[in-house]
């Protein structure tokens, strides 16, 4: 009985801590990149305050708009919400994590995504078109590499659902495994390319001619406008408690282990998440953006490692077996 | 998990990514500078074999790869590059995707292959032979692929060391024997070298393409 109030308390604290922090996540990102540059960057709470000014402000939408348009933000910022509330953050077995494995996380993303670049072309100017048309390209490669670091992973934990992967690997000895190497390098560049992030498209940009995500967004205002940045910074969030519950797991909480413990790994998971956006600073400020010709040969890097990693780890379950 | 199988698996999953990254590469220099990392993670994994076989006269082995094909191999190419003068060249390869495809499917290849065919050996013989299958077929691609005469001593050299690591994981290769692989493939890279000063001297290029228009094959 009570480790099932358990579980759905811990699903209420996850899903609305998700939210809560996915401003200040992005905040910690941009204040590390401004510093850097020498800038004194915006304050963390400015995410907040952002999306606070864009829901009071009014609505605009262009005469050529369908209904597509005006339903995709609820759409994407529910799905990725619901992608960030299945990836185990402070506490295994939480109450929607039988529901769904990574496989619906990746499914959840990329309905998300299709709905977006529907949106993107909707209004038929040329740069949602062609923001649209290059996301479709970057999913198109990055997916695959998604696809196969988690048959990877689940060919290893012999599971696909995250909180059992999480439980294998921190009851696993420590050992030096390469396949996971591999695995944790193609899923990096998998969320920088999903995230928009640099060296594949430039958050920080707005009028140039090789955005991507924003060139989508171009037309929202307001409340819309809101949702799709929220559900950006939620998926951010989500990607990095991905790589933080696939390869950083010590010290997560089992979700019948209480509020205490869950308090302690809360925290923990707090401070990795901050320590992978001081990073993802770090890496945005000492890299150059790509030309968007060269995004495929970079997607297509991860490809190979998520496969070599695959090979490999087959080849130890062979052995070993 | 023992951790004998683990880093030997650790050394030789590095030695294959080093591969792919070797095909990966199209500018010389960087050619040259990933084929001295492969050289050194093949001393690595030749000095991990030497302990945990208890077989001393294999880190001489490793010491001949770190020596040879770590340092002075690299040198002399960097050199031979510098007075040939095309070390700005970029490669023009017939298309990274797909010869990445394709070393992929080598990859499963060997890795099925010899994991089959060897069933009865021990587990960390098994799979450094696969590794090193799959990292000779590789040295092969890339020599198939390349057009540029530098590259494909490269590719090679990158052929001899996957053939040293399966030399070294399967027990039975003596000293004897390797030491004069070793200095067979350093007198190659002389006879390579001279050939490849001839070759330039004659077409004023590197490109082994216009080999086949002397040799009558295009016209």
């Amino acid at each position: 009985m009570t480790s099932s109030v358990y579980s759905i308390l811990g699903q209420g604290i996850q899903t609305l801590l998700v939210l809560a922090i996915a401003p200040a996540i992005t905040g910690v990102t941009r204040l590390v990149k401004a510093r850097l540059m020498r800038k004194s960057g915006p304050p963390l709470l400015q995410g907040y305050r952002d999306l606070f000014k864009l829901l009071r402000k009014e609505v605009i939408v262009a005469d050529t708009a369908s209904w597509l348009f005006r339903v995709s933000p609820y759409l994407i910022f529910s799905l990725a919400w619901l992608a960030a509330t299945l990836v185990p953050t402070f506490a295994t077995g939480l109450h929607f994590s039988w529901t769904g494995d990574v496989i619906v996380i990746v499914a959840l993303l990329g309905t998300a995504r299709f709905f977006q670049t529907l949106a993107g072309m909707d209004v038929g100017t040329a740069f949602g078109g062609m923001g649209s048309s290059r996301e479709s390209m970057i999913a198109t490669m990055a997916e695959p590499a998604m696809l196969l670091v988690v048959l990877n992973l689940a060919l290893i934990a012999s599971s696909s659902r995250l909180p059992v992967i999480a439980d294998y690997l921190v009851t696993q000895p420590l050992a030096i495994r390469v396949s996971l190497a591999l695995a944790l390098m193609s899923l990096v560049i998998v969320a920088l390319a999903e995230n928009a992030r640099i060296p594949v498209d430039n958050p920080a940009t707005h009028l140039e001619l090789t955005m991507v995500h924003e060139a989508m967004i171009l037309e929202y205002s307001g409340r819309h406008l809101a949702l799709i940045e929220a559900a950006s910074q939620l998926k951010l969030v989500m990607y990095g408690s991905l790589i933080i519950c696939l390869f950083l797991p010590f010290g997560i909480a089992s979700v019948d282990s209480g509020p205490a413990a869950w308090f302690v790994s809360l925290v923990l998971y707090v401070g990795k998440l901050t320590l992978a956006a001081i990073t993802l600073g770090l890496w945005e400020v000492s890299i150059a953006k790509m030309r968007v010709f060269r995004v495929g040969e970079f997607l297509g890097i991860a490809f190979i490692f998520a496969f070599l990693g695959l090979l490999l780890s087959f080849v130890t379950e062979e052995l070993l077996r | 998990m023992n951790e004998a199988y683990d880093v030997s698996h650790f050394l030789a999953g590095l030695m294959l990514v080093v591969s792919f990254a070797l095909i990966y590469q199209d500018r010389l220099l960087a050619v040259l500078r990933t084929f001295a990392i492969q050289a050194i993670v093949l001393a690595l994994a030749v000095a991990w074999q030497a302990l945990v076989q208890d077989r001393p006269n294999l880190f001489i082995t490793a010491g001949l790869a770190l020596g040879l094909k770590g340092i002075v191999i690299p040198l002399a190419l960097h050199r031979m590059i510098f007075r040939l003068g095309i070390h700005r060249d970029v490669e023009q390869v017939v298309g990274v995707g797909l010869t990445m495809l394709f070393g992929l499917a080598l990859t499963a290849l060997s890795l099925m292959l010899v994991l089959k065919a060897t069933a009865s050996a021990p587990a960390v013989a098994r799979e450094v032979l696969a590794i090193a299958l799959a990292i000779i077929l590789l040295g092969f691609l890339m020599m198939i692929t390349r057009r540029n005469a530098v590259t494909q001593i490269i590719g090679f050299m990158s052929i001899e060391n996957g053939l040293i690591l399966g030399a070294t994981g399967a027990r039975g290769m003596p000293l004897v024997v390797e030491i004069s692989v070793a200095f067979s493939v350093l007198i190659a890279l002389f006879v390579f070298a001279v050939f490849v000063f001839r070759i330039r001297e004659r077409f004023d290029t590197v490109d082994v393409e216009v080999l086949e228009r002397v040799r009558g094959d295009r016209t």
